[in-house]
């Protein structure tokens, strides 16, 4: 789009043709006492040769840690080619364009993204992406509200397992609507779903349960009994799910006899840095009965006057800008961007690639808890399966220790101490396929020395 | 002009009502309204055993177009819903007083004294005020 500046002369033509001496003149409806002369707190103007300088000099501070956190972010390599595509100006923007049919390219990567999510997820419908994983599963409960018209109660059954942020999202996001959320606990030997803890719930009205597999400690829950325990409850499956596992992993359209209903995940492994937190993108799939009530945007494929294939915006009528008030969200493709270099990535890496990157990773995390635990004083916290993240138990608090590691260069992992304190100083790590054995190794070697000289002291 | 069968019962926001042998009552949109809409694509009925309320929300017809909240004209509970729609929505469209009825209910106490129905011949003055 082309940039079109007022000249002076632009400017001074407008404001004759209104009648005002100045653009000042526009703004003295607003009372004197009510504007702002000047915002403290902002520093003076610098030029932009200064601020490039502040920049890097801020940017360097950051350093550039050899990175073990994953909790629902994971850094994988991204191929070059990726975002010097995504970032071609024919892509470059962050939403569908308005007249969404003139711009058959955008529609045809946001329906090829389409069927690569249903494919991964064995899902029949998806929609062009959510804000993040985070506010994908609050859409998520919300929908099955809406889905599930056996269940009254708008209850959702949430594990302890699933992330904490995406509860803490979840509940923010529908604390006005009614929905109730019940904590499920987990078994503190195996750090998944407590089985018994179903039992109580057999029988009442439930509207849906929510499955994160791998759950937040990286551990694999049961997801065909809970799967078919919650459909026999008439409860929906809503699934929480990686995109580089699925992989590996069941996709949740097998889950169990009839599949889950929902599922839903952070798209960021897919081609997106980790970038500091973000922006990132959700992803949300389902069956095709309850597509009516899928928020977002969908593209379909049709034919046009003359016969010719074609792609365009299907399902509006559920959206906010004709349903108004009664608009299933006001989701549309906000993160059309970061979903652009997803399917790009995909497209590059294929079934094959994805699949070497999930076991990789896999492997290089089993590689990792072996190394660690041979460290005296750390534990794995929980036996069995488990994708590419693990809890470690340690004999001391973990903050000194996280504190001391990024000192020397390493980011440790994920301190669990305000998340789950019942389970005393435990850390969260993670290693993705762009973790060498040496790099492991030094992990190790700086921990086993760091903890052997505070036993010392 | 719309076709408004003189034997039913209207509301101005254009449902029809056809009371039953069994003193339930039928419940559909009018041929005026399913005109307005143009060719739907999907029909949302209520669940059997539901209370409504009158004037509350109790279906949703979407067109290519639009997507409209169908409210109930009197209070009762819901006997019957025809989920034929769900496959066959165009049945609102082609017989908008037969095959392309919504749902039954049965009535709560008082309902048919407290509803506030239009006669065919009000609902032809209303759609003519209305320029329809």
């Amino acid at each position: 789009m082309a940039f079109i500046p007022h000249t002076e002369s632009d400017v001074a033509a407008m404001l004759a043709a209104i009648g005002a001496q100045s653009i000042e003149d526009l703004f003295d409806e607003i009372p004197p006492q009510l504007r702002i002369k000047s915002l403290a707190g902002i520093p003076e103007a610098l030029n932009e040769m200064a601020v490039g300088r502040l920049m890097s000099e801020r940017a360097a501070s950051d350093g550039t840690l050899l990175n073990f956190i994953g909790a629902g972010a994971y850094e994988h390599h991204i191929p070059a080619a990726v975002w010097a595509i995504t970032t071609r100006g024919e892509f470059y923007s962050a939403y569908t364009p308005y007249q969404a049919e003139a711009s058959q390219g955008t529609l045809q990567l946001i329906y090829e993204f389409q069927s690569m999510m249903t494919r991964l997820t064995g899902m029949q419908v998806a929609n062009a992406s959510m804000y993040d994983g985070a506010s994908a599963s609050a859409e998520a409960a919300l929908m099955a509200v809406r889905a599930n018209r056996r269940s009254r109660a708008a209850r959702i059954l949430v594990p302890s397992t699933l992330h904490p942020h995406y509860r803490r999202v979840a509940t923010a996001t529908t604390h006005n609507q009614g929905l109730a959320f019940e904590e499920l606990p987990y078994c503190s030997a195996a750090g998944t779903i407590l089985p018994d803890s179903l039992a109580r719930f057999a029988g009442q009205d439930l509207t849906a349960l929510i499955i994160q597999q791998p759950n937040f400690f990286g551990r694999l829950e049961e997801v065909d009994a809970l799967t078919d325990w919650a459909h026999a409850q008439g409860a929906l499956v809503i699934a929480v799910v990686n995109p580089t596992a699925l992989a590996l992993l069941k996709p949740p359209g097998e889950w169990g006899t009839r599949g889950a209903d929902i599922a839903v995940g952070e798209g960021q492994p897919l081609g997106v840095p980790l970038s500091s937190g973000g922006p990132y993108f959700g992803f949300m799939t389902t069956r095709l009965e309850h597509v009516r009530q899928m928020p977002g945007r969908i593209v379909g494929r049709t034919l046009d006057v003359a016969g010719k294939s074609g792609f365009t915006l299907t399902l509006q009528a559920r959206e906010q800008h004709i349903r108004r008030a009664k608009a299933t969200s006001n989701i549309c493709t906000n993160q059309g961007l970061l979903m652009t270099a997803a399917t790009i990535y995909l497209s590059l890496m294929g079934p094959q690639g994805l699949t070497r990157t999930a076991a990789a990773s896999h492997a290089r995390t089993r590689e990792l808890i072996a190394a660690l635990t041979r460290v005296p004083g750390v534990r794995a916290a929980f036996t069995g399966a488990h994708f590419h993240e693990a809890v470690l138990s340690l004999d001391r608090p973990v903050a000194p220790l996280l504190r001391a590691l990024a000192a020397r260069g390493i980011a440790g992992g994920l301190d669990l101490a305000p998340y789950y304190p019942e389970l005393g100083p435990a850390l969260l790590v993670c290693a993705t396929e762009t973790k060498t054995a040496a790099d492991i190794e030094r992990y190790r070697a700086t921990l086993a020395e760091l903890m052997t000289a505070a036993r010392a002291a | 002009m719309s076709n408004i069968p003189a034997d039913l019962k209207y509301t101005k926001s254009h449902e029809w009502v056809r009371t039953l042998a069994d003193g339930g009552v039928e419940i559909g949109i009018s041929d005026h309204a399913q005109h307005a809409l143009g060719d739907l694509v999907f029909v949302e009925v209520p669940e059997v055993g539901r209370t409504l309320k009158a004037g509350e929300a109790c279906a949703v017809v979407e067109s290519v177009k639009a997507a409209s909240d169908v409210y109930a004209p009197l209070a009762g509970e819901v006997s019957a819903a025809n989920e034929a729609l769900a496959a066959a929505p165009e049945s609102v469209n082609k017989d908008p007083y037969g095959a392309g009825w919504l749902l039954r209910l049965k009535l709560a106490p008082g309902a048919l004294a407290a509803a506030q129905l239009l006669s065919a011949a009000a609902y032809r003055e209303l759609l003519e005020a209305e320029g329809g």
